[in-house]
């Protein structure tokens, strides 16, 4: 557990945190979504020591990380970046084992542990292993800096902007990635974005800064029923509000008993999408399949009601 | 025309096409086999006599330098591949080095000691036009750093090969070499000894004093500021300048002068060498340190390396290459610095350029100046090859 208890952070006088607190729970996604200037990159760098507040306190697993040095805190959290930050003169095999490398840890545990990550991450241990981190494409280069960050099994998993740099096409996969690889290690996650629908997609839980001030912090469907005021509702985007409530549900909870003709949609895929397949295959139902069996299906009035505000 | 009109008129075979660089190696070579090929003196002192291409070798060789430099010119001229270029260019320099010993042996009557021959302006330019055809060559192969070593080894080796062989004894310059064997050779470790040693202490100063001027930035400008201002001292005025207080200091402070400081010889030389050295070296690590991905360093940071980690495992080997480029800009530099130490009695391959210049013997002045061109030329190869090597990534 992230306990950060009103903490402020002064540049020249001026409040670029302002007394921001926040309480995130173990193993939870935790998006800060803000503008740029917001202060969600200054308040994600607190966690790690990379900024100092100027006031308040943030606790980790109950332990003050005031007492605890800089360097030996970090190489217990995770830390990936925005434009991956891989060391260039550095294969994609030591870039990966810089805090097992830091941390001690012998030959024979860290190659395995470098092995582990490349084919958690999807990337052929033989032939990733000794490349150099420009001989990669842009996604490649992002997931050997998450695997570099998950290296040493950190609890807490920071990344700033990590997508920010990829194509939507790969930025979806990576996303997807993620959460499949949080699910199976349980980490805790603090990811900083200024993208709404990322933090949709991602969040457990969404915390929403303004100038230095966290305006809510609330599960993203609250986030998108109930914003706390005109900004978040902007952010959310009013004309989006029906799809991005439907996004984070899946196909799966909402089977109806009955059966639709044409093609079917899997019970993991989004109502969203299923939304959008009702839409423009002019259907009012889908069949709604699972591991290849026709279990039910989705109509497009259910889809209608789960979309509309939350009562 | 649009990009999809096919081109009408056929290009001529890429063979036959003209190659621009080409045409420059071929004037200037043209030129070179009009000028005399040798210089012939009765003694060491006296003004020579230009002897024409077919005065200065016997016919068969003239002719033979001739059908070479004809198959030079072709490769010169037409768009050849450039290994093909390269190969006859090394041809025709290797013929013009074999065939500079054997004019001297052919016009130097039988047992005159006292007559030099010296390769004339012909050879000069045409030697030079043919390297120029040769590095040319050495650009559009695109070498592997090792492989630009190698060459430059085998191009060492024939060359030791073409002296071992004596083809050049009589030729002007070998004989003053003859005359001064012993001294030559240890002229040649005074002159290595102060460009090497001079640039080891500059580094050694000179890339802790960058990271200095690197960590803070007020320091930087003003650093950087008096390195320039040395920088702009005439070396001769330099190495005259420390004599007064080097000297001061042999005399004055305990133990200067036990551990070899005085005011002429090698100490003056040294000093100033390692002044020039320190600009470049010290520029290039801030410059190279500067350069360093921010993104790189944040993650070290946010991965737990402390400072010095960052520093040796980070930020010095990606500011590596740069730190070297400075390296070999300072080591060639003070390989051609080095001769003029021998103005204040510090010694070096200078001591031949201003011994001969003393005696307007040219022949003198070559032989300490060949020697230093060749060193400054082999420590650029090898550097810059070190520098490729050790720029894997941080480059692309």
């Amino acid at each position: 557990m992230i306990e950060i208890d009103d903490v402020s952070r002064l540049y020249d006088g001026r409040a670029v945190v302002d007394q921001v607190t926040l309480t995130i729970q173990p193993r939870t996604v935790c998006v800060i979504v803000g503008t740029s200037g917001s202060g969600k990159t200054t308040l994600l760098r607190m966690i790690n020591k990379l900024v100092n507040p100027s006031s308040g306190s943030l606790r980790i697993d109950g332990e003050d990380i005031a007492g605890i040095p800089a360097y030996e805190l970090r190489r217990r959290i995770g830390y990936a970046i925005q434009g991956h930050g891989l060391f260039p003169h550095r294969t994609v095999a030591q870039n990966i084992a810089t805090v097992p490398g830091l941390l001690g840890w012998d030959r024979a545990k860290t190659r395995a542990r470098v092995d582990e990550l490349l084919e958690l991450f999807q990337l052929d241990p033989a032939s990733f292993r000794d490349r150099l981190p420009h001989q990669l494409s842009g996604g490649e280069q992002q997931r050997v800096g998450v695997a570099r960050a998950l290296a040493a099994k950190p609890n807490i998993l920071l990344m700033d902007e990590p997508y920010g740099a990829l194509d939507p096409v790969i930025r979806a996969k990576a996303q997807a990635d993620l959460l499949s690889i949080q699910r199976k290690l349980g980490t805790t996650i603090v990811l900083v974005t200024h993208d709404m629908e990322e933090a949709i997609h991602l969040g457990d839980t969404i915390a929403v800064m303004a100038h230095g001030k966290l305006l809510q912090s609330a599960p993203p469907a609250e986030i998108i029923a109930r914003p706390a005021n005109d900004f978040i509702a902007d952010l959310v985007g009013s004309s989006e509000r029906p799809f991005r409530l439907l996004s984070l549900s899946r196909v799966g909870d909402h089977i109806e008993p009955g059966t639709a003709s044409g093609a079917p949609i899997a019970t993991t895929a989004s109502l969203r999408d299923a939304y959008a397949e009702l839409l423009w295959s002019a259907r009012t139902a889908l069949p709604v399949t699972r591991d290849g069996e026709i279990v039910g299906q989705v109509t497009l009035a259910a889809l209608a009601r789960l979309a509309a505000r939350p009562q | 025309m649009s990009l999809a009109a096919p081109a009408i008129d056929r290009p001529r075979p890429t063979w036959l096409a003209l190659d621009k660089l080409g045409v420059l190696v071929a004037v200037a070579a043209g030129i070179g086999i009009a000028l005399p090929f040798a210089l012939f003196r009765a003694n060491r002192i006296v003004p020579g006599e230009a002897m024409g291409l077919f005065a200065a070798l016997p016919l068969h060789l003239a002719l033979l330098l001739v059908a070479t430099l004809i198959g030079g010119f072709a490769a010169a001229l037409l768009r050849w591949p450039a290994h093909l270029k390269l190969a006859v260019g090394l041809v025709v320099v290797g013929m013009l080095f074999v065939l500079a010993g054997l004019s001297a042996s052919h016009l130097t009557p039988d047992g005159d000691s006292f007559a030099r021959v010296s390769p004339g302006a012909g050879f000069w330019v045409l030697a030079f036009a043919f390297a120029l055809l040769v590095t040319d060559a050495l650009t559009r192969l695109a070498l592997r750093p090792w492989q630009r070593v190698a060459m430059l080894l085998a191009v060492a080796a024939a060359m030791a090969l073409l002296l071992w062989s004596g083809l050049w004894n009589d030729l002007s310059m070998l004989r003053e070499y003859a005359n001064r064997a012993q001294s030559f050779w240890s002229e040649a470790q005074t002159h290595l000894g102060l460009a090497f040693g001079s640039v080891a202490i500059a580094t050694l100063v000179g890339v802790p004093l960058g990271m200095v001027c690197y960590k803070f930035a007020a320091l930087r400008a003003s650093v950087l500021n008096l390195l320039n201002i040395v920088q702009t001292i005439p070396s001769i005025a330099l190495f005259g300048l420390l004599i007064a207080p080097l000297a001061w200091v042999a005399a004055h402070v305990p133990g200067a002068k036990a551990i070899g400081i005085s005011g002429i010889g090698a100490t003056p030389a040294l000093v100033a060498l390692f002044a020039y050295s320190l600009l470049p070296i010290v520029a290039n690590t801030v410059v190279g340190l500067v350069g360093v991905s921010p993104a790189a360093i944040d993650a070290a940071r946010g991965m737990g390396m402390t400072r010095w980690q960052r520093l040796l495992s980070v930020e010095l080997p990606l500011a590596f290459p740069v730190i070297l480029t400075g390296i070999r800009i300072v080591l060639v530099q003070n390989i051609g610095l080095t001769t003029i130490a021998a103005l204040v009695g510090g010694g070096g391959f200078g001591v031949f350029v201003f011994q001969g210049i003393g005696q307007t013997a040219m022949d003198l002045v070559l032989l300490g100046a060949v020697p230093t061109v060749a060193l400054a030329f082999a420590a650029a190869v090898v550097l810059d090859a070190l520098v490729d090597m050790t720029a894997r990534g941080t480059r692309t």
